[in-house]
């Protein structure tokens, strides 16, 4: 643990990620293979299975230090983290002595906690709380409370990988794609510098992911050169067919099976050995259903009848990325497209409702394209997707081949009423914020957002925020009505799961508005006839 | 609310003593100004007449430039109107100090900014009990305490000779008034090396070595010619010069930040500085408690910080205790 509490140090105390990439490689070369498999899975944030309620360490907390639980409840709001609250309440001991390692800390230590009762579990926690020095105390808070947020990405783990094996980057994160296991094997098997890829069978690929196009179209070429695509409002997936069974995993690598049986008896029809990559997408009549008819499948892990008849979900499959059981990401877009088209005019009727093509747009110029994408929002998709026809399928975000071609998003004029302290590098500064519109004499909230001002903007906010507080309910602070800000969102829908009626999707601050004053915000007359149209 | 009982009052000026007529560091102009210390939210211009340490007079003299100031020394009492005052070390920085207030036989004291940790540059604080105590609160949560001076310097050290070792220069941020000094005082314990100054600092760290501090030599920033290479060397700067210009002189410098907030990780990450330490000029949360019991007040009035966890949880120790909204900052 106390090597890990250094590498943790190393990774906070640094901003540029090659000084985290050689930190990490330098730790997973020097560690025993059964550390560093595990921090493989807690710096790529993977969680480890809830050891123990935020409540009772809270509870603990107080005990170990004596203070009111209020007492600690006010210190963890104003730092932002209950690992690093509990750790700066405590003394640090005079002598520490820590030489076990992290898989023992875990696997013998942690991972009983569930099954003890509280006494037992409070035992063991006052007695490491009271042994540990100050960063091992904490390295050992954040992997009970969940994530470490220490600003790596499972990209960068991957990269640290590469460099300790000298293995190409989409290789190590390729093995490293889907259910991960964190075992001493499994980590070696991260770095066989065999190169052979002994791909698991429920293994997806690491999805390739678009950029935004943020200058002229035009710049791209020949629109020949180009395939373009509705960017469509859904969950991507990846569609995989081995063994004679399916698999479906969404882009966060969850696996999503049993969710969408409609997609995955489709796929019985498939060939063996394939993987298709494409949207999932609540869907009637050739045309998608709102994000929320979606977002109640998604909760279900088996729908019922009902919930099965009223938002019936399609794959709108875009690529096909293995084939005959062959990694083909490397072939051209073009090539991957023509194959994935003849697999799916094999689908027999009923599947092929199920797993559809996303459609190739006409458009022969950029101007028709254009034309196309202006008519996004009547058509319920985002805007556009370009692809290069010669490109291959990559890992990760790469620009200069996918282009995510969105329509300008809409704007709202909003009310702040409720702020919250926000986490990690925003602890401790009211950064998350609850913004309503009129609705007659009323305000009602109706997005929540967390990005888009300036660390300067966040500062001004922040101090105004704590003397403007009217109530405080937990973390949440209501405040007076007065700063208006212009919200900008993709899409509106309907929704019974708010207290307005509606719920906007992608809610982000454009600007502050200090040229308006609370009567000039929107009402929610205004928001829902943007939702009707 | 204050109470008659509570000795001093909340103005529009500030802080005020109704049987002295005076105010303490009052943030409009007033007739008659007493100054606890020389930091800049607590002594503003404009008054007609100010009254202050001997000690620390020249350091009000750097802020309040052609003002009319009478000083006592420490322990020296004085008739204001029906009130006998008196000044008295508050351990934050040199010349700074606590007011002490008797009306007929009733104490109150006003603590302005101050700490309990030993400071090579300043007279320790010292405890002067009274019935009503008025705290500052800069700090008052409990996850608040600070480190041992020895190991924050050595910890100073060690990104100093490791900032060495790359080459590159090691730019530490700090208050220019206080802060600044008590480092450069505490360095001195462990180096002789020569500290670079930004300009904004020069004058304060003269007025300390004329008044006798022991510090690290210094040299102006601006001695070194153009395009001089500060690889390896210690500059001190006011948080202000962070993202300035002047900054560009600095290839790749690595950057510290001396402040008490740096105790709280999310503001180390979101400062963006290389690297905090934990020094601060206030009273960490057992200070205050420790502080506030030694007086043995049974009045308590917690000004500027975190007073919403202060005021309930003196409560709970039985004191009668109640915020007092003032108007100062929580620099440190």
């Amino acid at each position: 643990m106390r090597r890990f509490a250094e590498l943790y140090a190393e990774l906070d105390a640094s901003t540029a990620t090659s000084a985290k990439v050689e930190a990490m490689a330098t730790y997973f070369a020097q560690v025993p293979a059964a550390d560093a498999a595990w921090a493989v899975h807690v710096l790529t944030g993977r969680k480890l299975k809830r050891l123990i309620r935020s409540g009772e360490l809270r509870t603990l907390a107080a005990r170990a230090s004596g203070y009111p639980e209020w007492l600690v409840e006010e210190s963890y709001s104003h730092v932002g983290d209950l690992a690093e609250t509990i750790d700066l309440l405590l003394d640090a001991p005079l002598e520490a002595r820590d030489e076990l390692s992290l898989s023992t800390w875990i696997e013998q230590r942690l991972a009983p906690l569930p099954s003890l009762d509280e006494a037992g579990r409070a035992v063991r926690l006052l007695a490491w709380w009271s042994e540990l020095p100050h960063a091992q105390r904490f390295v050992l808070n954040k992997l009970m409370t969940g994530s470490l947020r220490v600003g790596v990405s499972q990209r960068l783990v991957v990269q640290a990988l590469a460099r300790v094996a000298g293995l190409d980057t989409a290789l190590v994160a390729h093995r490293l794609t889907g259910d991960w296991t964190p075992t001493p094997a499994a980590f070696r098997a991260l770095l066989d510098p065999a190169g052979q890829l002994a791909v698991d069978v429920d293994q997806p690929y690491p999805f390739f992911l678009a950029s935004p196009l943020e200058h002229a179209v035009e710049t791209l070429g020949e629109r020949a050169d180009w395939l373009a695509e509705w960017k469509w409002d859904g969950i991507r997936a990846q569609l995989l067919k081995r063994d004679g069974a399916a698999r479906l995993w969404s882009r966060g690598e969850e696996r999503l099976d049993g969710r969408f049986p409609e997609i995955e008896a489709a796929a019985a029809a498939l060939p063996d050995g394939v993987a298709i990559d494409g949207e999932i997408l609540a869907w009637r009549d050739g045309a998608p259903l709102p994000f929320t008819a979606l977002q109640k499948r998604i909760g279900r892990l088996k729908p019922g009848a009902k919930s099965l008849a009223d938002a019936p979900v399609v794959l709108l499959a875009y690529d096909l990325v293995e084939d005959a059981g062959i990694d083909i990401r490397t072939s051209s877009l073009q090539e991957r497209r023509a194959r994935l088209a003849q697999h799916l005019a094999t689908l027999p009727a009923g599947a092929d409702a199920a797993i559809q093509l996303s459609p190739a747009l006409d458009g022969d110029d950029w101007q028709a394209l254009a034309r196309l994408r202006e008519a996004s929002r009547e058509r319920g998709v985002e805007g556009l997707m370009l692809k290069r026809l010669a490109s291959p399928y990559q890992v990760g975000r790469k620009r200069g081949d996918w282009w995510k071609w969105k329509v300008e998003p809409y704007t709202l004029d909003a009310v702040l009423i409720y702020a919250q302290a926000g986490h990690g590098r925003r602890a401790n500064l009211f950064t998350d914020y609850t913004f309503a519109v009129w609705d007659g004499d009323a305000l009602v909230p109706v997005a929540k957002a967390y990005s888009g001002l300036t660390d300067e903007e966040i500062g001004r906010l922040d101090r105004w925020i704590r003397a403007h507080t009217l109530e405080r309910f937990g973390p949440v602070r209501s405040v007076e009505p007065h700063h208006v800000f212009e919200l900008a969102f993709e899409a509106i829908n309907a929704s019974s799961r708010h207290k307005s009626g509606v719920a906007v999707r992608f809610p982000r601050i454009l600007r502050w508005r200090t040229d308006l004053s609370i009567r000039d915000a929107d009402s929610l007359d205004q928001l829902k006839t943007l939702a009707g149209g | 609310m204050t109470r008659p009982s509570d000795l001093v009052a909340l103005t529009p000026e500030g802080l005020y003593c109704p049987a002295g007529d005076f105010h303490i560091d009052p943030w409009r102009p007033t007739s008659t100004a007493i100054i606890t210390h020389a930091h800049g939210d607590h002594a503003r211009t404009g008054s007609q007449h100010y009254w202050g340490t001997k000690v620390g007079a020249p350091l009000l003299g750097e802020r309040l430039p052609g003002m009319t100031l009478d000083t006592l020394d420490y322990g020296e009492v004085r008739r204001f109107g029906e009130a006998r005052v008196s000044l008295h070390p508050a351990g934050h920085i040199l010349g700074s100090a606590q007011v002490r207030i008797e009306v007929d036989g009733r104490v109150c004291v006003v603590s302005g900014d101050y700490k309990r940790d030993p400071d090579p540059t300043c007279a320790p604080f010292e405890v002067v009990p009274c019935d009503v105590f008025v705290t500052e609160a800069t700090f008052a949560l409990p996850v608040y305490r600070w480190p041992p001076m020895e190991a924050v310097v050595a910890d100073v050290i060690a990104w100093w000779d490791a900032c060495a070792a790359r080459g590159v220069p090691a730019v530490l941020f700090c208050y220019a008034l206080g802060k600044a000094q008590r480092l450069l005082a505490e360095l001195a314990r462990a180096t002789d090396r020569t500290v670079h100054l930004h300009g904004a600092m020069l004058a304060l760290v003269e007025r300390y070595r004329e008044l006798g501090v022991a510090m690290l030599p210094t040299v102006p920033v601006s001695d070194s010619a153009r395009g001089r290479d500060f690889a390896g060397e210690l500059i001190l700067a006011p948080p202000s010069a962070a993202g300035s210009t002047w900054m560009r002189r600095f290839n790749n410098a690595s950057t510290g930040f001396a402040s008490g907030w740096m105790r709280i990780r999310g503001n180390r990450r979101r400062r963006g500085y290389d690297r905090g330490f934990v020094v601060s000029d206030h009273a960490d949360w057992p200070s205050l408690i420790e502080t506030i019991r030694a007086t043995g007040a049974q009045r308590v009035l917690p000004t500027h910080g975190n007073t919403d966890a202060l005021v309930p949880y003196l409560r709970e120790l039985g004191l009668d205790a109640e915020p007092l909204r003032t108007d100062f900052g929580s620099e440190d």
